[in-house]
C-alpha cells in the first residue's frame, strides 16, 4: 500500500513536490500575504470626518495626510535614527567582529560566537527593561558619573538641543543607546562572517607589497566586508523604522512611525492612515534590499 | 645542499613561528575594544539579575542597599503572572509544533529541486521576519477585524507561527543541502520507498536541525510582543505583562524576579540549539 503510495508520488515529482509545499504556502500566501494585501486595501479607504467610521471606496486621502509636514517630522525621525543607529553599530561591532573572525583559537572563537548569540535570542523585552534600571535617575548610570565626577559633562551633554533632555532615559541619546543595545549583534555576526571569508594570503599579498596595516585595512579589508555591513545594516534599519516598545520606554514623547501607526489603529481607529505609514517603512525596506543586494548582502546571510 | 635546506627549514620555522604569534597574539587596543564590547552586551544582563535580590521596592536605586529572595516567593503566588506565564508556554508550544512542520515540509520540497518560482517562495517564508514586526502585527489585526474574528488563543499562535516557520525552515534546508544526494539514491537503489527514505535517511540526519529550529522557534514566540500586541486583544502574555509593567510600574519587585524567571527561560532553548549545531554557521545565518 504505502509502496504503491511511495511510486505513485515518486513518477510525480511536481505533484509531491506541490503537497509538501502546500501548507507553507496556503498559511503564509493566504494568512499572511493576504492580510499584507488586505492592509495595501485599507490604505486607500478614508475616515468620514464627521462619523469617525471608515468608508470603504477608493481615496488617496491617507497618503495625502502622510505628507502634512508632522506627519512627515515623523518619518524623518525614524529614518534618521535608524540610520545613526546603523552607522554607530557598523563601528561598534567591528572590533568584536575582527577577534572573533581572526582569532586562531578555535574554543575562543565558539564563545565569543555564543557570546554574541545569547544576547540576540534572549528576551528582547527584559534587554530594553534592563536599561530602564541602567538609566534611571537613581540608575546605575547616574551612579557610575557621580563616581566618576563628572556630572558637570553629563549636565552640559543633556541641555544641548535635539540629543538633550531631562535625563538620559527622556532623550533622544537614551533611544539611541537602547537601539544600539539591542540590535548590535545582528550586526557583528554577518561582519565577523564576511571577515573569516577574506582570504589570508590577500592580507600576506598587501603587506608584502608595502601596504601598511592602516592601508591594508582600509583598501582590502574594508571592500570585502561590504556584503557583511550591508546584511548586518538590513536587519538594524528595518528592526529600528518598525519600532514603537523602546522610543515609548526611554526616549522624550516625540514619536516614531511604529507609535503613530499603534495610536491611529487603537485608540485613534484609523485604520487607513495607519495602513497608510505602515507602507512607509516597506518601501523603504523594499529600496534597501534593491540596493543592498547589488552590496551582495544575500550571499552574507 | 644539505646546508642550504637546513637552513631553508630554519627560515620556514621561523616564518610560521612569526605566523603563529601573528594570529594568536591580536593588537591590544582591538582586545580592550572587544572587551568593551562584550561587557556592553552582557552587563545589562548581571544588572536585571542583582536588582531581582534588590530589598528597595519604589526605586531603582544603585548600588542596592541590600539584598533579599523574598520576592522570588512573592513573585510565583501572583495569579495574573502564572496565568500570562502559562498562557505564553501553551502558544509557544503550538506555535513551535505548526512551525515545524510547515517549515519541514518546505525544506524538504526546497532543498534539492529547482523550479519555476522557487526565489519567491524562499522571499515569502523569510517575508515576516523581514517586514517590520508592527506590519505583520496590523495586518494581521486588520484582516481579523475584517473577518469579523474576535481575539483569542488562536489569533495569538497564529501570529506566532507565521514568523516561527523560517527558523525551521532555515536550519533544515542548511542540512539538507549538506547531506549527501548519494545516501538517498542508495537507499531508493535498495528498494526502499520515500517514506522509508524519509524515516531511516533523512530524519537521522535532520533531526538536530530540526530540534535546534525547533528550540529558536520557542525562544521567539515565548518571547515576542510587538505581533502578540496585536492579535492578543484582553489577554496577557509574560512579555505583554511585563511591558504593562514597564509603562506603569506598580510592583517592581515581581516585575524584576519575572525579568529573572523570562531570561532563564529563553536561555535554556538558546543553549541547545546552538549544542544541538555546534558548527555555529548554521545559527548566524538564520536571522531572528
Amino acid at each position: 500500500m504505502l509502496r504503491s503510495v511511495s511510486t505513485f508520488f515518486y513518477q510525480r515529482k511536481t505533484l509531491a513536490l506541490l503537497l509538501l509545499l502546500a501548507p507553507a504556502l496556503l498559511w503564509l500566501g493566504v494568512i499572511y500575504l493576504g492580510s499584507l494585501f488586505g492592509l495595501l486595501l485599507q490604505s486607500f479607504f478614508r475616515l468620514d470626518d464627521f462619523t469617525g467610521q471608515v468608508v470603504r471606496e477608493f481615496s488617496l486621502s491617507s497618503y495625502r495626510q502622510l505628507f502634512t509636514s508632522a506627519n512627515l517630522a515623523v518619518i524623518g525621525r525614524t529614518v534618521g535614527m535608524a540610520l545613526v543607529v546603523t552607522l554607530a553599530s557598523i563601528i561598534v561591532a567591528f572590533p568584536l567582529a575582527y577577534s572573533i573572525a581572526k582569532t586562531s583559537s578555535p574554543t575562543l572563537r565558539s564563545i565569543l560566537y555564543l557570546l554574541v548569540l545569547m544576547p540576540l535570542w534572549s528576551s528582547y523585552i527584559v534587554r530594553v527593561y534592563a536599561w530602564k534600571l541602567i538609566l534611571a535617575k537613581e540608575g546605575v548610570f547616574n551612579w557610575v558619573v557621580q563616581q566618576l565626577g563628572l556630572e558637570g559633562v553629563l549636565n552640559a551633554f543633556l541641555a544641548l538641543p535635539a540629543v538633550g533632555g531631562p535625563s538620559l532615559s527622556i532623550s533622544a541619546t537614551g533611544t539611541f543607546l537602547v537601539f544600539l543595545y539591542i540590535w548590535l549583534p545582528y550586526m557583528v555576526l554577518p561582519i565577523a562572517a564576511s571577515l573569516e571569508r577574506i582570504p589570508k594570503n590577500l592580507l600576506e599579498a598587501s603587506s608584502d607589497l608595502g601596504g601598511k596595516p592602516n592601508l591594508t585595512f582600509w583598501r582590502v579589508i574594508m571592500p570585502l566586508t561590504v556584503p557583511g555591513i550591508a546584511a548586518g545594516s538590513i536587519f538594524t534599519f528595518s528592526l529600528t523604522l518598525g519600532d514603537y516598545i523602546i522610543p515609548g520606554i526611554v526616549g522624550n514623547s516625540q514619536p516614531f512611525i511604529g507609535q503613530v501607526v499603534l495610536i491611529q489603529q487603537g485608540t485613534a481607529g484609523n485604520i487607513p492612515l495607519a495602513a497608510a505609514f505602515t507602507v512607509v517603512p516597506i518601501v523603504i525596506m523594499a529600496v534597501y534590499l534593491l540596493v543592498a543586494r547589488r552590496l551582495g548582502a544575500f550571499d552574507a546571510l | 645542499m644539505p646546508s642550504r635546506k637546513s637552513e631553508h627549514s630554519v627560515l620556514g620555522t621561523r616564518y610560521s613561528a612569526l605566523g603563529v604569534s601573528m594570529k594568536t597574539r591580536l593588537p591590544l587596543g582591538l582586545r580592550f575594544a572587544t572587551l568593551g564590547v562584550l561587557l556592553f552586551l552582557h552587563v545589562p544582563f548581571l544588572l536585571i539579575v542583582l536588582y531581582a535580590f534588590n530589598t528597595e521596592e519604589a526605586a531603582f536605586t544603585f548600588p542596592p542597599p541590600a539584598l533579599t529572595t523574598k520576592w522570588f516567593a512573592e513573585a510565583f503566588q501572583r495569579e495574573d503572572m502564572r496565568e500570562a506565564l502559562s498562557l505564553s508556554l501553551r502558544v509557544a508550544a503550538i506555535a513551535t509544533v505548526l512551525a515545524l512542520i510547515l517549515g519541514t515540509l518546505a525544506s524538504l520540497a526546497m532543498a534539492r529541486s529547482k523550479f519555476f518560482g522557487r526565489d519567491v517562495i524562499s522571499l515569502l517564508i523569510i517575508l515576516p521576519i523581514a517586514l517590520p514586526g508592527i506590519v505583520t502585527g496590523i495586518a494581521l489585526r486588520s484582516s481579523l477585524k475584517l473577518l469579523g474574528l474576535d481575539f483569542s488563543y488562536w489569533t495569538i499562535v497564529l501570529g506566532h507561527a507565521t514568523f516561527c516557520v523560517v527558523l525551521v525552515f532555515n536550519n533544515a534546508i542548511a542540512r539538507l543541502r549538506r547531506t549527501s544526494g548519494s545516501l538517498l539514491e542508495a537507499s531508493m537503489d535498495l528498494g526502499a520507498t520515500s517514506f522509508q527514505t524519509f524515516r531511516y535517511v533523512i530524519l537521522p540526519n535532520l533531526a538536530t536541525a530540526l530540534v535546534a529550529g525547533g528550540m529558536l522557534a520557542f525562544a521567539l514566540s515565548f518571547d515576542e510582543v510587538i505581533v502578540t500586541t496585536f492579535t492578543a486583544g484582553q489577554q496577557q502574555t509574560i512579555p505583554i505583562w511585563l511591558l504593562s509593567q514597564l509603562t506603569r510600574p506598580r510592583d517592581r519587585p515581581v516585575t524584576n524576579v519575572v525579568a529573572v524567571f523570562i531570561l532563564l527561560i529563553t536561555l535554556l532553548p538558546i543553549l541547545i540549539s546552538t549544542y544541538m549545531t555546534r558548527n555555529l554557521d548554521d545559527l548566524s545565518r538564520t536571522g531572528k
